[in-house]
C-alpha cells in the first residue's frame, strides 16, 4: 500500500503489537501526531518533558519486558531526551525512540530546532538511523525494534525528517530483515559450558554472582533452579534484585559498594565465582586487583565485550543466559551440593557477624523501616521503581522482593528524576501491581511535572518521598570523606509537597511516626489515585555497610553496633 | 592502563554507508583508545568498506577495541593482525634545486621513484613498510623537503 513516511511509523508500531506510547509533540513530528490522532489502536500518554518519557518507556520495557517506544520532536525535544537515552543504554533497556528532524532541505543550515540528533545519539545508543527517503522507513523501523530487543538489549534511535515523513511509498513489512553484520551469539559453546560444569564440582566455596542480564534474557526462574539444585550460594547485583526470591536461603544478598558484609565477604572469599549475566560494574568490584583474589571466574553473557573487559575470565562463555543455564541444567549430575556444606556455614557466620540492619529512634523514622513496612504491607501486590541516591540503595537493600521485573531503578547512569516517570510505565505495563516510587525530596523534583501527566491518565503512582532535607547521598560522602563540609546538600528550603500533590490534582500526606505511615499507605493504595506520601525521616542517617570509593570489597564501613532494635 | 602497550594494525570491514566512520572514531575517542593511523576506501564492487586502523594499547585494550568494534550495528568483520603484509605509502616535495639523481637513488631503495618534476619542486613517492618509510623520512632530510604527506598505514593478513 502507498502510504505517508508518518503512516509508516504507526503501521509499523501497530504491526510490533505496541500498545503504548510515550512522547510529547513538536514542529518537526506533527506528521506523525496528526496519524496518532487518526489512529485507535495504540494510546499516547503525554508526558510533561521528553526526558521522562524516556524514562517511562524504559519503565514499561523493564516491567513488561517488551520493547518501550517513544516520540519526540527534533531539537530541544530530542535534547531532553538524550538522558534517557543513555539511561536505557547503561541499562541495557530496550527501546525505540522516534524523533522527528527538520526537512532534508534545511539538514545543515542551523534551522529552526535544528540538532544533529544521530550525532548526539550515537554514544549513548545501541544503533541509530538518520532516514533519509522513506522507502527505507519500513526496513529501518523494523530492523530497530529488531536490534533494540535481541542480543543485548538497548535503546534504538530513528531520526526522521519532516518531509520524509509526508514522502508518500509503498510500506511492506513483511519484509525478512537481512543483517548480516548483526547476528547476536545466544548458544553458549558446549565445550566451555562442559568445563564451566567441571570447575563448579571442583569448587570448594563456589558463589553465583548474579545480574541484570538474568531478567533481560528472562532466565531467572532457570536460574533459581539452577540455585536450588546445586545449592550454591548466591549474591545479586542490584540490577539483578528479584531474579532469586528474597526468603530464598541460598541469596546471601545484594554486593557491591552498599552490598551486606557476608555478601561481600563472600565474593572475597570464593574459590569460583559463577557470573551470570553480569560487567563487573566498579560500584560492584570495588578495587579491582583485591576482587575475588582468590577465585577462578565463570562469566557468562550475551555481551562478547562483557567478558574479560575488567575482570579475566577462565571459561568465557557468550550467549543467552537461558539457554546456556538450560544447557548447564542438563549437567547437573555432576554437582553435588553437599559438598558446600561448610562453605554455606562459613557464610551464614558472616550474615550473624555483621547482619544487614539498621537502629530505630525515637524521634524521627528511620528510611530503612519505611521500605521495610511497605514489604510487609505490599511485598509482592507492588512493583517498585525508585530514584537515585540513598533512598535508592536502602530500597535495594530492605525490600522483600520476590520476582524478576519487580524492580525497575536507573543502575548505571545514576539518573535522579527517573523514578516517577519510570513508575508510570511501570503501571502501564502492569496495571495489576501497585506502582511504588521510593524517592527522595531531591530527585522528586528534578521529572515533578509528572504530576500532570499521571493525574491526567489516571495512573496512580504512589511516590514516597524520604524527606531527610538533604541530597542525602552525596551529604553522606561528605560528612564521611570531606569533613562534613555539607557543600550545597542541604536541602532545606522545600516546597510543601502535599500541596505540590494536590496542586495538580492527586493526593498527599505528610507523616511522621509509623502509624500515621500505615495509615497514609492504606488510604493512597485504596483511593488509587496518584499520591506523595512525604515521610519526615531521620536527617543523618548513612546507607551502610560501605565500601569507600575504589576501597576493596573486604574492607567495608560497618554500622556501628547498638543494642538490638 | 599502565600495562605494555604494544603496536597495532586492525582491520575492520563495515556496511559503506553515512556515518559508518564517524561510529568508529566515536568509539575511539569515547573510550579512550588510540588511532595512530586510519585509511578507508570502498572495497570495490561489494556494499563494503575495508579500515586499516593503527593503534596502541595493551592486550587487553586491543583485546576490548577487537570487540567493542565488531559490537558495532554496520561492522561485518574485525582483523586483528598478527601475521601481515603492511605498507604505507609518503610523498614528499622538494625544492627543484636539490639533487635530482641523489633522491631518485635513495626512493628507488626504499620502492619509489620521483613522480613529478616541475620548474621548481620535485615531488617522490615511496611504498613500504611504516618503518621503513621512517627511516627513508630520515634520510632525505638534507634534501630539505618542503612537505610530507603520508597515507596511514593498509594491512593484508598473509
Amino acid at each position: 500500500m502507498q502510504i505517508s513516511g508518518a503512516q509508516m511509523v504507526i503501521e509499523a508500531f501497530i504491526a510490533e503489537g505496541v500498545d503504548t506510547v510515550f512522547g510529547y509533540p513538536g514542529g518537526a513530528i506533527m506528521n506523525v501526531y496528526d496519524e496518532i490522532y487518526k489512529q485507535d489502536k495504540f494510546q499516547h500518554i503525554l508526558n510533561r518533558h521528553e526526558q521522562a518519557s524516556v524514562h517511562a518507556a524504559e519503565g514499561y520495557a523493564k516491567a513488561s519486558g517488551k520493547v518501550g517506544v517513544a516520540m519526540i520532536t527534533s531539537g530541544p525535544g530530542f535534547t531532553n531526551a538524550v538522558t534517557g537515552l543513555a539511561d536505557a543504554y547503561m541499562d541495557s533497556i530496550p527501546l525505540v525512540v522516534v524523533s522527528g528532524q527538520v526537512p532534508m532541505s534545511l539538514i545543515g543550515t542551523d534551522a529552526f530546532q535544528e540538532i544533529d540528533a544521530v550525532g548526539i545519539s550515537r554514544s549513548c545508543t545501541k544503533h541509530n538511523y538518520l532516514v533519509t527517503d522513506a522507502k527505507d522507513l519500513p526496513r529501518i523501523l523494523k530492523e530497530a525494534f529488531y536490534i533494540a530487543r535481541t542480543g543485548r538489549p538497548g535503546p534504538v534511535h530513528v531520526d526522521i525528517p519532516k518531509d520524509v515523513t509526508a514522502q508518500i511509498e509503498e510500506f511492506d513489512y513483511d519484509i525478512e530483515l537481512d543483517l548480516e553484520t548483526y547476528k547476536p551469539h545466544t548458544k553458549g559453546n558446549p565445550r566451555q559450558i562442559k568445563k564451566a560444569m567441571e570447575a563448579i564440582a571442583n569448587a570448594k566455596r563456589p558463589l553465583f554472582y548474579l545480574g541484570g542480564g538474568i531478567i533481560n534474557a528472562n532466565a531467572a526462574y532457570e536460574v533459581r533452579e539452577f540455585v536450588q539444585k546445586t545449592g550454591i550460594p548466591a549474591v545479586e547485583t542490584f540490577m539483578a534484585r528479584g531474579v532469586l526470591s528474597h526468603d530464598d536461603e541460598l541469596l546471601i544478598g545484594m554486593l557491591g559498594m552498599h552490598g551486606s558484609y557476608a555478601s561481600n565477604m563472600a565474593m572475597s572469599e570464593t574459590d569460583l565465582v559463577i557470573g551470570l549475566g553480569v560487567r563487573f560494574d566498579d560500584r560492584v568490584t570495588g578495587k579491582l586487583s583485591e576482587f575475588a583474589k582468590n577465585a577462578e571466574v565463570i562469566h557468562v553473557d550475551i555481551d562478547p565485550a562483557s567478558i574479560s573487559k575488567l575482570v579475566n575470565a577462565n571459561y568465557p562463555i557468550v550467549g543467552d543466559v537461558k539457554n546456556v543455564v538450560i544447557d548447564m541444567l542438563a549437567q547437573i549430575e555432576k554437582i553435588d551440593s553437599d559438598n558446600y556444606e561448610s562453605w554455606r556455614e562459613t557464610i551464614n557466620n558472616f550474615d550473624e557477624l555483621h547482619p544487614l540492619t539498621f537502629y530505630e529512634d525515637s524521634e524521627r523514622l528511620k528510611p530503612q523501616w519505611v521500605i521495610k513496612r511497605v514489604g510487609e504491607l505490599l511485598g509482592d501486590d507492588a512493583n517498585i521503581s525508585t530514584d537515585v541516591g540513598q533512598h535508592q540503595m536502602w530500597a535495594g537493600q530492605f525490600y522483600p522482593f520476590t520476582r524478576p521485573r519487580q524492580f525497575v531503578s536507573s543502575s548505571g547512569l545514576g539518573t535522579m528524576g527517573f523514578g516517577f516517570p519510570a513508575a508510570i510505565g511501570v503501571k502501564v505495563a502492569t496495571p495489576e501491581k501497585t506502582s511504588i516510587n521510593f524517592t527522595g525530596d531531591g530527585s522528586i523534583l528534578m521529572n515533578v511535572q509528572e504530576l500532570m501527566t499521571a493525574v491526567e491518565k489516571k495512573i496512580p503512582v504512589i511516590n514516597i518521598i524520604l524527606n531527610n532535607n538533604f541530597l542525602g547521598m552525596v551529604r553522606q560522602w561528605q560528612t564521611l570523606f570531606y569533613d562534613k563540609r555539607h557543600s550545597e546538600t542541604d536541602l532545606s528550603v522545600q516546597p510543601d509537597f502535599v500541596k505540590l500533590s494536590e496542586a495538580f490534582g492527586g493526593i498527599g500526606y505528610r507523616v511522621h511516626t509509623k502509624e500515621e505511615f500505615d495509615a497514609a499507605l492504606k488510604d493512597a493504595v485504596e483511593k488509587n489515585v496518584v499520591a506523595f506520601i512525604e515521610v519526615i525521616v531521620h536527617r543523618m542517617e548513612n546507607v551502610m555497610p560501605m565500601v569507600p570509593s575504589g576501597g576493596s570489597l573486604f574492607n567495608m564501613m560497618l554500622l556501628e553496633k547498638k543494642e538490638s532494635k | 592502563m599502565s600495562e605494555n602497550s604494544e603496536r597495532r594494525v586492525v582491520s575492520v570491514i563495515v556496511i559503506n554507508e553515512a556515518s559508518v566512520l564517524s561510529r568508529i572514531t566515536d568509539l575511539f575517542s569515547g573510550r579512550g583508545y588510540n588511532i595512530t593511523s586510519l585509511t578507508v576506501a570502498p572495497i570495490p564492487e561489494s556494499k563494503y568498506s575495508r579500515l586499516t586502523i593503527v593503534t596502541s594499547g595493551s592486550v587487553r585494550v586491543i583485546e576490548q577495541i577487537t570487540k567493542q568494534l565488531h559490537k558495532l550495528i554496520p561492522v561485518l568483520r574485525v582483523y586483528e593482525h598478527a601475521d601481515m603484509v603492511e605498507k604505507e605509502m609518503a610523498m614528499i616535495k622538494f625544492p627543484a634545486s636539490e639533487n635530482l639523481s641523489d633522491i631518485q637513488a635513495l626512493c628507488e631503495a626504499y620502492n619509489g621513484k620521483i613522480v613529478n618534476a616541475g620548474e621548481n619542486t620535485i615531488i617522490a613517492m615511496v611504498a613500504d613498510e611504516p618503518k621503513r618509510i621512517n627511516n627513508f623520512l630520515k634520510a632525505i632530510k638534507r634534501y630539505n623537503p618542503k612537505e610530507i604527506v603520508k597515507s596511514g598505514a593498509v594491512a593484508l593478513e598473509r
